[in-house]
């Protein structure tokens, strides 16, 4: 059996977080306060994910970008692609915070999102 | 002159948390004034998520946090002066502030809350040595360039300190395809959280060297490299562990310091330790009627405590132009002791204590398994276990009314936070 150390990224308590794993099984998982971090720990050994957050250009607007996030976390390895694809994106104003700006990345099933207003200038 | 009940100085977390509680504790009559083209203060930089966890239960990014407040301060019709200056403020509570559109102006206000955040500390503030060329720039000006105003400030890129801002640039500038060769820490541990060196340096492959600092920066217009070496226990580079790492920028993240010029100017007493103003439980200044709240009274690791402190400055606000606010009473001074950097309120007005009174700290060191004890004239009045205690998480301890309490009953004059290893 193997013995894995983590500490949870959902909350700042930073929980470290013990997992017992046989194979590609989790045996047991201890140290977490809340249940997130217990879904965390799952997801961390079987298939990590990180909600991405970036940035993409902005045409016509008070700025020359947008701030914008995958609403769910996405796989971790998926990270950099998605950045690249973001990069090819041009948007324009008005945008509200929550505007979906690209549908299902990467075939995900995750949309990316606004997290700033933007409005024309 | 124009005249408001209440005027807030900044538009950030802390500013805008305050408005919101004040219109909706009673006062509507509220100014806010920003510098900045549009509200949220350093939030609208901060794209990274983990804001609003403890506030709003969801995970949002700071903009979005910054949103959600803009809407309330919106949809109650509270006034927001944008890109205006301000340049002083008296004890008489007459804010001289400045903008394109009227020019200098006076404005006469009941009650003021102090919201203007915190700047970062630049190379002057740390002497490093060595040339001054382009290429060295503080976290959060690196930030603002890369998340709102589309600039990447280099492709090679050291970064020195570790506090929360310059792990999540680390993270960042990685994403945007630059190559960030280490993060480089004077300390023995980490000033940010320990979720940010795992989603930020750890997922990337990005070394962290504690113990370390920048001896030497190389290049004449534009950064060429660094030397590092390794610290003694006294915090003294060994020459002899010197390792020059090339790179086109320097990132330094290392701390912020409230900004109260403007405080100052009205006459409120700093405490040397937080840089922030000496505030009471109500987070009132030792000026009557100017209250403090977020970065400008001390640096905090999450938002959401920003938005609680403001809640209180504006709770006590709004008492204090009702006339509720006692500033008369039995004092009581909390001190940091042994183990403790600064205790935040440092004074407390037994008289205006509703119920509990909540007190932030850092500790001076990493503890694990100890105690917060707080002690009056050598009695232990409360204790509280600490799975591990360090200087980058602010600890928050709350205190019932009637601990303050001596044996006969009486208030006490002081209490001291101490920290005690098992």
């Amino acid at each position: 059996m193997e013995k894995r150390e983590l500490t949870c990224i959902v909350c700042p308590n930073g929980c470290q977080l013990v997992v017992e794993v046989e194979g590609k099984e989790i045996v047991s998982i201890t140290g977490y306060e809340c249940k997130r971090g217990l879904k965390y720990a799952e997801d961390e050994i079987l298939a990590p994910k990180r909600t991405l957050t970036t940035t993409v250009k902005a045409e016509g607007g008070h700025l020359p970008l947008v701030s914008v996030r995958t609403k769910e976390p996405i796989p971790k390895e998926l990270l950099n692609k998605a950045v690249l694809e973001l990069s090819m994106i041009t948007v324009k104003p008005p945008i509200k915070v929550g505007d979906v700006i690209v549908k299902n990345i990467l075939n995900t099933g995750v949309d990316v999102i606004a997290t700033r207003a933007l409005y024309a200038e | 002159m124009m005249e408001y009940d209440i005027v807030i100085i900044g538009a950030g977390p802390a500013g805008l948390g305050a408005a919101v509680e004040a219109y909706e504790k009673g006062v509507k009559d509220i100014l806010i004034i920003e510098r900045d083209s549009y509200p949220g203060g350093i939030l609208q930089q901060c794209i990274h998520n983990g804001f609003g966890l403890i506030e709003f239960k969801e995970e949002l990014t700071g903009p979005e946090y910054a949103e959600r407040f803009i809407e309330k301060v919106n949809e109650y019709g509270i006034k927001i002066m944008l890109n205006t200056m301000v340049l002083n403020i008296s004890s008489e509570k007459i804010v001289k502030a400045v903008n394109q559109e009227k020019g200098v102006m006076e404005i006469k206000a009941k009650a003021i809350i102090l919201a203007m955040g915190c700047r970062e500390r630049p190379r002057g503030a740390i002497s490093i040595p060595g040339t001054r060329p382009a290429g060295i720039f503080t976290a959060g000006t690196a930030q603002r360039y890369v998340n709102m105003e589309g600039y990447m400030p280099g492709k090679e890129i050291v970064i020195l300190g570790s506090g929360d801002i310059g792990l999540i640039m680390a993270r960042r500038f990685t994403l945007e395809g630059a190559i960030v060769k280490a993060v480089v820490e004077l300390m023995p541990y980490s000033s940010g959280l320990t979720r940010n060196i795992v989603q930020c340096l750890d997922d990337f492959g990005i070394p962290l060297l504690l113990s370390h600092t920048v001896i030497e920066i190389h290049g004449k217009d534009r950064v060429k490299g660094v030397t590092i070496a390794q610290v003694d226990a006294n915090r003294k580079p060994i020459l002899r562990t010197a390792k020059y790492i090339s790179c086109d920028t320097l990132i330094l993240s290392v701390g912020l310091i409230p900004e109260n010029e403007l405080s100052k100017s009205a006459g409120v007493l700093l405490d040397p330790v937080t840089g922030g103003p000496i505030v009471n439980e109500s987070m009132e200044t030792n000026i009557e009627g100017i209250f403090a709240c977020g970065n400008v009274l001390q640096v905090h690791d999450l938002v959401d405590n920003v938005t609680k402190e403001s809640r209180i400055a504006a709770d006590s606000a709004v008492k204090y132009i009702k006339g509720l606010l006692k500033q008369e009473g039995k004092f009581i001074n909390a001190k940091a002791g042994s183990g403790i950097r600064y205790v935040v309120p440092q004074i407390v007005n037994y008289d205006n204590i509703d119920d509990k009174v909540k007190f932030h700290m850092r500790p001076i060191d990493v503890f694990k398994n100890a105690y917060i004890s707080v002690k009056s004239g050598g009695r232990e009045i409360m204790r509280r276990k600490m799975q591990r205690m360090t200087p980058g998480e602010m600890i928050l301890i709350e205190i019932k009314k009637d601990k303050f309490l001596d044996n006969d009953l009486h208030p006490v004059d002081d209490i001291t936070f101490e920290v005690e290893v098992v």
